[in-house]
C-alpha cells in the first residue's frame, strides 16, 4: 500500500490559453489533513477536480490511494468522497432519500443504504429534518449534508473543496468539528479553501498555491514564522497618552489617526507584561492592550504581496 | 454482477429521482394536466368549427395530433432538467461515484416516458369527452401504445442532445420551444396537410410527427394510413440510433 493517500507531481493544466495550473506537487500521506490555500483562481478547484477524475490533467502525475485517475478511474472513484463547491444535493429529495440513493448507486443493499442513511443523519445532526425536501434547508444544513452524501461508502480519502464557503460561523465551525472528528478516525483530507483560520483549524499541513504554482508549504507554525513574531498591540486613550507612550517605546511602530501602536513581543505574553508596565510608569493611558500573533493572512501578505482576495476575475475558469 | 446489470439499475434509481421529481414539482405536475386539457378544448371549440376534416370528426381527426404534441412537449423537460443537473454540483457527485454516468441521462428519459404515459391516459379521457370514438381493435391499439413509446424515446433523445447544448435554463427553456412548436404545427396535428402553401405542404407531409400522427390516426379512427405506418417507426428508431452515441459523446465532452 503506497504510504501517501494522495500523490501529485509536476500537476500541469491549461483551459485554451489560460494556464491554471503550471507545475504543482504536494503528497498526503494517510490520515493526514492538507489544506490547499489559495486565492480564487489559483488552481485550487482544478486540481481537486483532476484527482477526482472530473477533468484530465495536460502533464503531471497523480496518484490517488495508489491508482491514476487517468487509467483507473473506477478505482479512484471507489476511494474518494467529493464535497464540491457547491452543495451538490437533490433539492426535491428528503436528506435522508438523498443520501440513500447515493448508498444505492455505491450499489449497497436497499437495507444496508438505510441503514447508513439513519446512522449519517444522526452523525451530521439531521435526523429531525431527515424527512423534509433538501430545498427547505438552510445553508449550513445543506453543507452537512452534502459531506454526509459524500461520506456514504466510508471512502478513505475526503475532497473537499471550499467546504464552508458561504457558511456563517457558527454553521462554519460545526462543519469545521464534523471534519475535525472524521479526520481523527483516520480518514486522509484533502482541504482546498481560502479562509486563512479554516487551514489553521483543521489541517496538519498547507500548501500555498498562487497563479498556478506552489509558493510555500509547511506547518502552520512554519508558514507563520515566516511573517515574523508576535506583535504587541496598544490603543491609548487620547493623543496625551499616545505622546507619552511613544516618548517612553521609541521602537514603536505608531499610527497617530488611531492611536496605536505596535511593536515585536518576541518573549510573548512577558514582553506585554514589560510594555504596560513601561506605559504605567510614563503615565500613559492605555485603552486596549493586546497580544496578536501572525494569522496565515499576514503570511499571505508576505509570500506574495498582495491578500487573498486579489485576482478574483480569473476565479472563472475553475 | 455485469456492467451492464448495474447500468440497468443505475438508471432505475435515477429515474426514480427524476419521477420524484416530477411528482413533487408543482410546475411539472401542473403543466403535465393542464398542457394536454387547454389544448384539446382549445382546439377542438376555438378552431374545430372551422376545420374541414371531411369524413372524420375533428374531435376524432384531433385526438392523435394533440397526443403527439403533448408528447413532444414532455420531452422538453429532459432538456430543462438535463441542463439543471449539469449546471449544479450534483452532476459532480454523479460523476465522482463508481456508477454508469449514462444513468443520469437515461434517467431523465425514463421519467420523461412515465410523464407521457399520465399526459395520454389524460388525454384519453378528455378526448372520450369532447367525443372522441376510437374504433381501433386490440392490435391497432398496441401499435399505438408501441410506436407512442418509441416516439417519446426519440425525442427524448434528441431533447437530452439540446440539454447538454443549452447553457443556461432559460436557454433550455425556450430550445425547446422553438423546435418543438413549429414541429408540431407544420404537420397534420390540427388541420389537413391540403391546405397548407406548396412549401410548408412539402415540410409537413415528410417530417416524422406527420407520419406519427397519421399512423395513429389511422389505426385509432380509421383514415388512410399510406406509408406512414412503416415510415413513423423508420424514423423513431433512425433517430435513436443517432441521437444516443450523439448524446453519450456530448456528455463525455462537457464533463472534460
Amino acid at each position: 500500500m503506497h504510504k501517501n493517500a494522495v500523490e501529485v507531481r509536476g500537476l500541469q493544466k491549461s483551459f485554451g490559453k489560460v494556464t491554471v495550473l503550471k507545475d504543482v506537487s504536494f503528497a498526503v500521506p494517510r490520515g493526514g489533513i492538507l489544506a490547499l490555500l489559495g486565492p480564487n483562481g489559483a488552481g485550487k478547484t482544478t486540481t481537486v477536480r483532476m484527482l477526482s477524475t472530473l477533468l484530465r490533467p495536460d502533464g503531471g502525475e497523480l496518484r490517488v490511494n495508489g491508482f491514476d485517475p487517468v487509467v483507473d478511474g473506477a478505482k479512484v472513484r471507489a476511494s474518494i468522497g467529493l464535497t464540491g463547491q457547491f452543495a451538490a444535493v437533490d433539492e426535491y429529495l428528503t436528506g435522508r432519500e438523498n443520501i440513500e440513493m447515493i448508498g444505492r448507486l455505491y450499489h449497497m443493499g436497499v437495507q444496508d443504504a438505510k441503514t447508513r442513511a439513519a446512522q449519517l443523519l444522526k452523525e451530521f445532526d439531521l435526523v429531525d429534518a431527515g424527512d423534509r425536501a433538501a430545498k427547505t434547508y438552510s445553508g449550513g444544513m445543506k453543507r452537512r449534508l452534502d459531506l454526509a452524501m459524500s461520506l456514504v461508502a466510508k471512502p478513505p480519502i475526503l475532497f473537499l473543496d471550499e467546504p464552508t464557503t458561504g457558511l456563517d460561523p457558527r454553521s462554519r465551525l460545526a462543519l469545521w468539528q464534523m471534519i475535525a472528528e472524521l479526520a481523527k478516525n483516520g480518514t486522509t483530507i484533502l482541504l482546498t479553501t481560502q479562509y486563512m483560520e479554516e487551514a489553521e483549524y483543521l489541517a496538519d499541513n498547507v500548501i500555498v498555491i498562487d497563479h498556478g504554482q506552489v509558493i510555500a508549504e509547511g506547518t502552520v507554525n512554519e508558514l507563520k514564522a515566516k511573517a515574523g513574531s508576535e506583535q504587541v498591540e496598544i490603543v491609548l486613550r487620547d493623543d496625551a497618552a499616545m505622546k507619552k507612550a511613544r516618548k517612553a517605546l521609541k521602537d514603536a511602530n505608531s499610527n497617530e489617526t488611531t492611536n496605536t501602536l505596535t511593536l515585536p513581543a518576541p518573549d510573548g505574553v512577558k514582553s506585554l507584561t514589560t510594555v504596560l508596565a513601561t506605559l504605567e510608569k510614563a503615565g500613559a493611558q492605555i485603552e486596549t492592550a493586546s497580544l496578536r500573533r501572525p494569522t496565515l493572512d499576514d503570511v499571505f501578505i508576505a509570500l506574495t504581496g498582495h491578500d487573498t482576495t486579489k485576482d478574483e476575475s480569473e476565479g472563472k475558469h475553475e | 454482477m455485469s456492467n451492464l446489470v448495474w447500468a440497468v439499475k443505475d438508471s432505475a434509481l435515477l429515474a426514480k429521482r427524476s419521477i420524484l421529481h416530477v411528482i413533487r414539482s408543482y410546475d411539472q405536475v401542473m403543466s403535465l394536466i393542464m398542457f394536454p386539457i387547454m389544448f384539446t378544448l382549445l382546439n377542438r371549440y376555438v378552431f374545430g368549427g372551422a376545420i374541414n376534416t371531411g369524413d372524420v370528426s375533428y374531435a376524432n381527426y384531433l385526438f392523435a395530433g394533440i397526443l403527439v404534441q403533448t408528447l413532444a412537449f414532455g420531452a422538453n423537460y429532459t432538456t430543462i432538467n438535463l441542463a439543471v443537473d449539469m449546471k449544479e454540483g450534483i452532476i459532480d457527485r454523479f460523476r465522482s461515484l463508481p456508477m454508469n454516468n449514462a444513468a443520469v441521462v437515461v434517467g431523465h428519459i425514463v421519467s420523461d416516458l412515465f410523464r407521457n404515459i399520465i399526459s395520454a391516459l389524460i388525454i384519453i379521457g378528455v378526448g372520450l369527452l369532447i367525443g372522441f370514438r376510437p374504433n381501433a381493435s386490440l392490435a391497432e391499439w398496441g401499435l399505438v401504445v408501441l410506436l407512442a413509446i418509441l416516439f417519446t424515446l426519440a425525442i427524448s433523445w434528441l431533447s437530452a442532445i439540446l440539454g447538454l447544448l443549452v447553457k443556461s435554463l432559460e436557454a433550455a427553456q425556450w430550445m425547446g420551444f422553438v423546435i418543438i412548436f413549429p414541429l408540431t404545427f407544420v404537420s397534420s396535428a390540427f388541420v389537413p396537410i391540403e391546405t397548407m402553401p406548396s412549401g410548408l405542404r412539402a415540410f409537413a407531409e415528410n417530417q416524422p410527427l406527420t407520419h406519427v400522427m397519421d399512423a395513429m390516426r389511422s389505426w385509432l379512427v380509421g383514415t388512410p394510413m399510406d406509408s406512414s405506418g412503416w415510415l413513423s417507426f423508420v424514423w423513431c428508431i433512425a433517430i435513436i440510433v443517432v441521437s444516443v452515441p450523439i448524446t453519450a459523446w456530448l456528455f463525455r465532452r462537457r464533463s472534460n
